[in-house]
């Protein structure tokens, strides 16, 4: 009954063509960014909870954040998703060396993302504007400000946790453009990716305005 | 009619441990689950023989409070995240779900087969916990005690973290093999009831699977680095762990029983040979169940200091969810009315099904009933309930589903009076075991004691009987079941006559499943038009 078909390299053998593994693939992806955002939004019911009981001290709290440094990093994050988009455009089109390029800028953004990161966590480190038992800070008014920065730690932590995820896969895929397993007619792993990146930037943008732009 | 086992099969197509410690075919995955799984059930049915022995006399027979304590934790945890998550989906839904759709594998094999080994981690870590200080908060690790116990909480938080993944990956994994890698001709209408239960699972358990990781985490947190957000002395609130840990907990009641309703439809239809009644109603019933699972919370809350206003619509929500259930209980008798009905051993557990789910389902709207609850909250009221419908409907189902697929599975029958008999007494001591706890319950017998009022030494004692009688029935199925695989009469492709399409191909089916593509000839329950080849006995006429 089977019908005589192609079968590339990269079709596995329990997809009858590479149209359904490519849609498969997809389907799958968009599902693990829906777990993704459920597990970011445990914490983000968190932050509206107790934001909500605290509405004056978290607004003291995050005048203590570095808002240029986190614009910044806002505007890396927004660049390297467009340099990602352009490494997907660039495979399609077949330009191999030009997706090595803006992978490789890819990550080299959110390598500073990351450095900036660092820069901002050890001043806060070192001030003890720290989550839970670990505050020591003084000089912010209101009860329990060590909360704000429970919050600010967890979620921008999990966030970057999120950020050196891509740094990893992205090489990877790097790695593998150079070796040219990727071409016009295939390059899922990097289309997938794109995803997972866009999802990741997407987060910080929403971890920006509830941080650093209290009203 | 004699069967043959046929030459090449996927049990012996390759051989050698490694075959199958890297095997990426989805049935073999299916039988690494069964090992495993099965081996949990065994554990926590220890602890819960130790529970009912302790309970047989309101003074220290074999342990005190503490170890007690530990006692019923143990059998809890073991029971939900190792045992009963895991249970149907895993292992039937692994092995049938891709047969049953016509396609060659599930659609990301190495994430099947990566969701076994992060089991297992898992079930080391649980292990770990148990060797080192074991824990004593209860399944529900509720805040504040779980930040305070001396218990190995962080090794058991991680084993439950751990094992949420592989229920996550499962998840995905089902959700995309059904749209994606269906039969030609097989539409969504075509599917088995099975299929639709798998189905509305998996969306439970990519849906609130990760909302339990990011609750553990954050207890984690809480005991190791003290962050200090369930502790009310530092402006936490203990009660948000609670809604956290519903928020995923209810829900995953559904996770443990909806795949059991699809075992059902499939063995009510099967043995009644008739067309399954109501099919779209079955099947959106399940969407129905996963949905409304996500609004009912808070009725695990009514006496946590959640708002009154808060309680009253728990309350009121939870009463709908009780529909969909309803629902499938009525069509599933009518497809049995005026059915030819077999009585085999599969049919006799799902019949147990109906008895026993229907009981646990009604006492679980009684215990939504906000003013009853009040009183009956924590105490064997509730404990019964519970087991109604986990043991009395998840556990019936899983029994019921691998007596049916046992002979696709291994390809050789088990023996019908052993598995009658034990039927019997699983049911019998079932009940038991669980009736009297509803009686005990409304007479303020509070749960997770190790002692108790002498008025209760009765009611107790006779419980304790029936855990026995059950103890010895699963011993009874784990011997002949065994025994089955390796001495069995070879059963044929199809020995229920049944029209899904996982009876098309030969048992122990071929590693690829099936011959090419196979192509959709007719529905899943055609009863009325088709006659099942392969028959063992004739088939009889409606
Ligand atoms: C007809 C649908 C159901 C309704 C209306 C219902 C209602 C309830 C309510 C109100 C409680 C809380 C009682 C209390 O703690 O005071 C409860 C507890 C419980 N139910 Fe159900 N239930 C239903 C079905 C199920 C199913 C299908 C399962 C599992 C397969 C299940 C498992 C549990 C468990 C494990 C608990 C106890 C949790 C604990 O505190 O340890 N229920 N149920
Ligand atoms: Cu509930």
């Amino acid at each position: 009954m089977s019908q005589i078909t192609e079968h590339p390299a990269h079709l596995q053998h329990h997809f009858t063509d590479v149209h359904q593994q490519a849609e498969s693939a997809k389907l799958g992806m968009w599902i693990f960014l829906l777990t993704e955002v459920l597990l970011f939004g445990g914490l983000f019911c968190f932050y509206a909870i107790y934001r909500s009981w605290n509405p004056d001290m978290f607004h003291n709290a995050h005048a203590f954040l570095n808002v240029w440094m986190g614009a910044t990093n806002t505007v890396v994050l927004i660049v390297s998703s467009l340099t990602m988009a352009l490494a997907i455009r660039s495979m399609q089109l077949g330009k191999r060396k030009l997706t090595m390029w803006f992978l490789a800028g890819t990550v080299l953004l959110a390598c500073v993302f990351m450095v900036i990161k660092y820069f901002e966590y050890s001043h806060k480190i070192h001030l003890g504007q720290l989550p839970g038992k670990w505050y020591f800070f003084e000089g912010i008014a209101g009860t329990n400000p060590h909360i704000f920065f429970s919050a600010y730690f967890l979620m921008t932590g999990l966030h970057g946790f999120h950020v050196l995820g891509g740094i990893g896969v992205i090489t990877w895929l790097f790695i593998k453009t150079a070796r040219g397993s990727f071409s016009p007619e295939y390059y899922t792993p990097i289309e997938m990716t794109g995803l997972y990146w866009h999802l990741v930037d997407l987060i910080w943008i929403f971890l920006f305005p509830l941080f650093y732009l209290i009203g | 009619m004699e069967h043959t086992i046929p030459e090449k099969h996927y049990l012996n197509e390759a051989t050698g441990w490694k075959s199958w410690l890297m095997t990426l075919d989805h049935k073999r995955i299916g039988i690494l689950y069964m090992i495993m799984v099965m081996f949990s059930f065994f554990l926590g049915g220890v602890f819960a023989l130790l529970i009912r022995w302790e309970l047989l006399s309101p003074d220290k027979i074999l342990m005190g409070p503490e170890m007690y304590n530990q006692a019923f934790s143990l059998h809890g945890i073991i029971m939900i995240f190792l045992f009963i998550i895991p249970s149907i989906p895993a292992i039937l839904g692994n092995f049938v779900m891709p047969l049953m759709i016509g396609a060659k594998d599930v659609a990301f094999p190495r994430l099947n087969l990566a969701s076994w080994y992060i089991y297992v981690i898992g079930f080391c870590f649980a292990v770990y916990a148990l060797f080192t200080g074991g824990i004593d908060t209860g399944w529900t690790f509720y805040t504040p005690y779980s930040s305070e116990s001396t218990t190995a909480v962080i090794p058991i938080l991680t084993a439950a973290f751990v094992l949420g993944f592989s229920s996550i990956f499962t998840g995905l994994n089902f959700i995309v093999t059904i749209h994606r890698l269906r039969a030609p001709g097989m539409t969504w209408f075509q599917l088995p009831l099975f299929v639709w239960a798998i189905y509305a699972t998996a969306l439970i358990q990519v849906l609130a699977t990760p909302v339990l990781g990011i609750t553990l985490a954050l207890l984690m947190l809480e005991r190791v680095v003290g962050i200090g957000i369930f502790d009310p002395a530092m402006g936490g609130d203990p009660v948000l762990f609670q809604h956290f840990f519903w928020f995923y907990s209810h829900p995953a009641v559904y996770i443990m029983i909806l795949p059991g309703m699809g075992i059902i439809s499939e063995l009510i239809a099967t043995f009644s040979h008739r067309r399954i009644f109501g099919y779209k109603f079955i099947a959106f019933s399940s969407l129905g169940i996963a949905f409304t699972g996500f609004l009912v919370w808070g009725h695990h809350m009514f006496v946590s200091g959640q708002s009154d206003l808060a309680a009253v619509i728990f309350s009121f929500l939870t009463f709908f969810v009780g529909i969909p259930s309803g629902i499938k209980i009525l069509n599933w008798i009518a497809t049995m009315y005026k059915g030819s009905i077999s009585l085999d051993t599969p049919m006799l557990w799902a019949l147990s099904f109906l008895i026993l789910f229907s009981i646990g389902g009604f006492t679980g709207i009684v215990l939504g009933t906000l003013s009853i609850d009040v009183h009956l909250h924590d105490t064997y009221f509730v404990v019964s309930h519970f087991h109604y419908v986990m043991v009395g409907g998840t556990v019936m189902a899983i029994f019921g589903g691998l007596h049916y697929w046992w002979p696709k599975i291994w390809g050789r029958m088990y023996n019908e009076t052993l598995a009658r008999i034990a039927v019997v007494m699983i049911f019998v001591g079932f009940n038991i075991t669980f009736f009297v706890q509803f009686i005990m319950g409304t007479q303020g017998m509070p749960r997770r004691y190790a002692t108790y009022l002498p008025q209760f030494q009765g009611m107790h004692g006779f419980s304790s009987i029936g855990a026995l009688i059950m103890g010895v029935g699963f011993l009874l199925i784990a011997i002949y079941l065994i025994y089955a695989i390796f001495k069995g009469k070879p059963a044929g492709p199809n020995p229920w006559r049944a029209l899904t399409m996982e009876w098309e191909t030969p048992s122990p089916p071929t590693a690829g499943n099936f011959e090419g593509q196979p192509i959709l000839e007719h529905g899943p329950y055609d009863y009325d038009k088709v006659i099942p080849e392969n028959a063992l006995k004739p088939y009889k006429t409606i």
